[in-house]
């Protein structure tokens, strides 16, 4: 067949590369499919698509979820909005690259000993803060112990737990000493509760000042409101790009669409998904669908009965018509759920055959568990997922096929992680994006976690995660998840309907990498470093 | 007058314990609430260990009384005490914002109120004609609307379709007037059209009520023009039930205005007492609670003492 040069199509290929609407993996597919050969649409590519990005502009960031009560204090960091205005001007010893692996940040380099026992940090050189002074080994101590101790009132206090002992090395270098081995501690330090932040003379962290050597500088911060920022000359890290940035809380959704809209913020952190088909026709705008390591999960406590049986999980875990809740409920943005809380987005996803929507199969095995007729009461409050509520009503729905009946229970908003998960025998939860999957199974799913929320304790499963946790070398260690996934998955207490997007938009002047970083919303909560205005 | 300066004691008297009353209610109002600080502080990633800290730290382990008499006992030397959560003074976290929250009041204030008598008067001179149907209507209209629907409407023309003015209405530091009046001016609206209703069909009625009156057909017999009659001979004595209706307008202007400062993203006082009741941070929420209740009562003096003034018959009984 002779190969036909659509030079439409290639034109139009060129104009969304130099636009930076299209990635350079899709630029090539189709070039190639427009008839280039594949070393043309290399040149093509090379003269069209964006060169480097261009410097200056304010850039204004429409954030969602702030409240006037919000601090500088990284150990109470709750909100989405402080994490966007963390990434913003505090830095942390490691971050997660658009394309989702490790980089340096304020350490250059790190390495461990081959039990995984002990981890040493090389601080960058060139970082400073913006007061001007070197970040040196003690700040980087005096920001680990913040989260330390008896005293500390931080939310990462048990992320910590396994430090025994911080070391200065004198050659500007921290050594992390553990009390049992952890080849992930480099993906922890990517937490937003722990940026480096300066040392006071007494060893404790200054974090009220406001002083902090990421990419910008705060210059002003009313709670809740807004927080406004200059770049910070001499950045130890590429980018940087805009001359000022400002991070606006909006927090209604309404409001925050509209600012994008009429342009008066730049970019905003979140859209609501009912409006998306309407946005997307808006020619200013440009949305950004990112699949995300966050999830809704659906503990059942599996010490309580009919929980106590595998089989009553299961037929649960088949009654219910996933593609239906991700096209109705998240209106098509979320990936897929297969009962193990380890999303596409984290490294190391074992690809395991998807579970179906199945009542047949359900129904057979209550009958297997001795429980036809089977009646379940599910919790779930509103605040949980926009349309949590509905999609249990919806998986109640699914479930009537197989047999089961599910009683939707509506909780109150106010309490409901207090008084009703880990305590009502099945309930709705929403899980925020972890690095990793060792964080998120040592989180919710050791057996002597704190936050077991199914109480599952599978020996097997916690022999595997205690070995995954010393095991430096990649391979080995991607078996061990894909084992642990498929225990997760056919014997644990945990639906896993689906895993959200990031879903948020810019306007059309705004230009960003490749690939999107997907543990925040907006790159990482790094837009403002990462992104640029097109000249 | 010696018997106004004696009313307005004994009624600011009586505010004071209201205010008193209001501080109980609100204070075990807040206990009652699920959860407490420490939880809504640390979110869904707390342990009970940190939690416990937390609260140390905080002070929540004392009784709630001890608390409570403990914030009292600071309030009436006008210390109302630190946030819990920030440990801010809570002057210094509410104070700008109830600026703001004036400021917007008083805008919105000085349009309606002329605006509300003005038409008040006009609908009552031309009652029952085309003009006083039409005024109805729009005005009853625009009060039965949801204030969030009122502001998103006025949104989608004035800011999305005529981008004549901004859709969110943040304030920076070094505004001048001009861009605050402008930047402000969609919430303002937005309280006029819900106000304006009350204040109008109030001076309506209390005027049509008046036109009966032997005195007023006095006037129209001796030949006094219509507007005449009603400016100068009803609207002096219709003024305590309209000064009755500006006084509770003007408090609602101040206290109801959270679901307008949400929609348009005003740093007012509202917002942060939403936010406040959120994390339990009673020392914010009594504060600001208090500051509405105050509003309420010393208006509501002002309008009783506008009543008096106004009438000569109060103002010297016999």
């Amino acid at each position: 067949m002779k190969k036909v040069k659509d030079q439409m199509m290639i034109d139009r290929l060129a104009d969304a590369a130099r636009e930076g609407r299209i990635s350079r993996r899709s630029f090539m597919n189709y070039s190639v499919a427009a008839g280039m050969t594949a070393s043309a649409a290399t040149g093509l590519w090379g003269t069209s698509a964006k060169a480097a990005p261009s410097k200056g502009g304010n850039f204004r960031l429409g954030a969602h979820d702030g409240n006037t009560s919000d601090t500088h204090d990284p150990g109470t960091y709750v909100t989405f909005s402080m994490i966007q205005v963390a990434h913003t001007f505090r830095a942390y010893l490691t971050l997660i690259e658009p394309d989702g692996t490790l980089g340096p940040d304020v350490a250059s380099e790190w390495s461990a000993t081959p039990d995984a026992k002990e981890w040493t940090f090389k601080i960058n050189e060139n970082a400073t803060f913006h007061s001007g002074a070197k970040v040196t080994a003690n700040d980087v101590i005096a920001s680990m112990n913040h989260h330390r101790g008896e005293e500390s009132t931080s939310a990462a206090k048990a992320l910590l737990a396994d430090v025994v002992d911080l070391v200065d090395n004198g050659d500007n270098s921290v050594t992390f000493k553990l009390g049992s081995a952890n080849a992930d501690l480099p993906w922890l330090m990517t937490d937003y509760h722990l940026p480096i932040i300066p040392a006071n003379d007494d060893g404790t962290a200054n974090w009220q000042s406001g002083d902090g050597c990421g990419p910008y500088k705060l210059t002003s911060a009313e709670f809740g409101v807004n927080y406004t920022f200059e770049r910070h000359d001499g950045w130890h890290l590429e980018g940087a790009y805009f001359d000022a940035v400002e991070v606006i809380v909006l927090n209604d959704p309404n409001a925050r669409q509209t600012a994008l809209v009429t342009g008066d913020v730049d970019a905003v952190t979140q859209l609501e998904l009912k409006t998306l088909a309407l946005l997307q026709r808006d020619p200013n705008l440009l949305i950004d669908n990112v699949p995300s390591a966050a999830a809704i999960t659906m503990p059942m406590l599996v010490d309580t009965a009919p929980f106590d049986n595998v089989d009553v999980r299961n037929a649960l875990k088949l009654s219910v018509n996933r593609e239906e809740l991700i096209e109705k409920i998240a209106f098509g943005a979320a990936s897929v759920g297969n009962d193990f809380h380890h999303s596409p987005a984290m490294p190391y996803w074992p690809d395991i055959e998807q579970r179906q929507y199945d009542p047949d199969q359900a129904k057979s095995l209550l009958k297997k568990a001795g429980a036809e007729g089977l009646e379940v009461n599910l919790s779930v409050a509103d605040s949980v997922y926009s349309g949590a509520v509905d999609m249990c009503v919806l998986y109640s729905e699914h479930a009537k096929a197989a047999g089961i009946k599910i009683n939707v229970v509506r909780e109150p908003n106010d309490g409901y992680y207090s008084d009703v998960w880990l305590k009502k025998p099945w309930c709705a939860v929403q899980w925020g994006a972890r690095p990793t999957p060792d964080v998120m199974y040592s989180l919710a799913y050791k057996d002597d976690a704190a936050w077991n929320e199914s109480r599952w304790k599978n020996p097997r499963f916690n022999e595997l995660l205690r070995q995954a946790k010393a095991e430096l070398d990649d391979a080995k260690r991607a078996e061990m998840y894909r084992e642990m996934a498929t225990l997760a998955r056919d014997d644990g207490g945990t639906v896993i309907p689906f895993f959200p997007n990031f879903v948020y938009a810019r306007r059309k002047n705004v230009g960003h990498g490749e690939n999107l970083a997907a543990s925040w919303p907006c790159d990482g909560a790094r837009a403002a470093s990462r992104w640029w205005f097109e000249g | 007058m010696g018997d106004i300066l004696g009313l307005v004691g004994k009624r600011l008297g009586l505010g004071l314990v209201i205010l008193l009353v209001i501080s109980i209610i609100i204070f075990f109002m807040v206990e009652l609430l699920p959860g407490d600080i420490a939880q809504a502080v640390l979110g869904q990633g707390a342990t009970e260990d940190n939690l416990a800290a937390l609260r140390k730290e905080m002070g929540l382990d004392k009784p709630a009384i001890v608390r409570y008499l403990g914030w009292l006992s600071g309030a009436v030397t006008f210390d109302f005490g630190a946030s819990v959560v920030t440990k801010e003074p809570v002057i210094s976290l509410i104070g700008e914002r109830f600026m703001n929250t004036l400021f917007l009041a008083a805008y919105a204030a000085v349009i309606a109120v002329p605006v509300a008598i003005i038409l008040g008067i006009l609908v009552a001179l031309l009652r029952n004609s085309i003009f006083d149907r039409v005024a109805n209507v729009a005005t009853l209209t625009s009060i039965s609307s949801p204030e969030f629907f009122l502001g998103y409407i006025l949104i989608l023309y004035f800011s999305v379709k005529w981008g004549m003015f901004p859709a969110i209405s943040s304030l920076s530091e070094g505004m001048t007037l001009g861009e605050l009046l402008q930047r402000t001016f969609l919430p303002a609206l937005t309280l006029v059209l819900v106000v304006v209703a009350h204040m109008m069909r109030m001076t309506r009625a209390a005027i049509i009520n008046l036109l009966a009156s032997p005195y007023i057909e006095m006037a129209r017999l001796k030949g006094t023009p219509p507007w005449k009659v009603i400016v100068k001979h009803a609207l002096p004595n219709a003024w305590a039930p309209i000064i009755n209706v500006v006084a509770l307008n003007l408090a609602y202007l101040i206290t109801g205005v959270v679901l307008v400062e949400v929609v348009f993203v005003y740093p007012g006082i509202g917002q942060a007492l939403v936010d406040a009741v959120s994390k339990r941070d009673f020392p914010v929420v009594q504060a600001c609670c208090l500051i509405f209740a105050a509003t309420f009562i010393l208006l509501n003096l002002a309008a009783d003492v506008g009543a008096i003034l106004t009438n000569p018959r109060l103002r010297h009984p016999k």
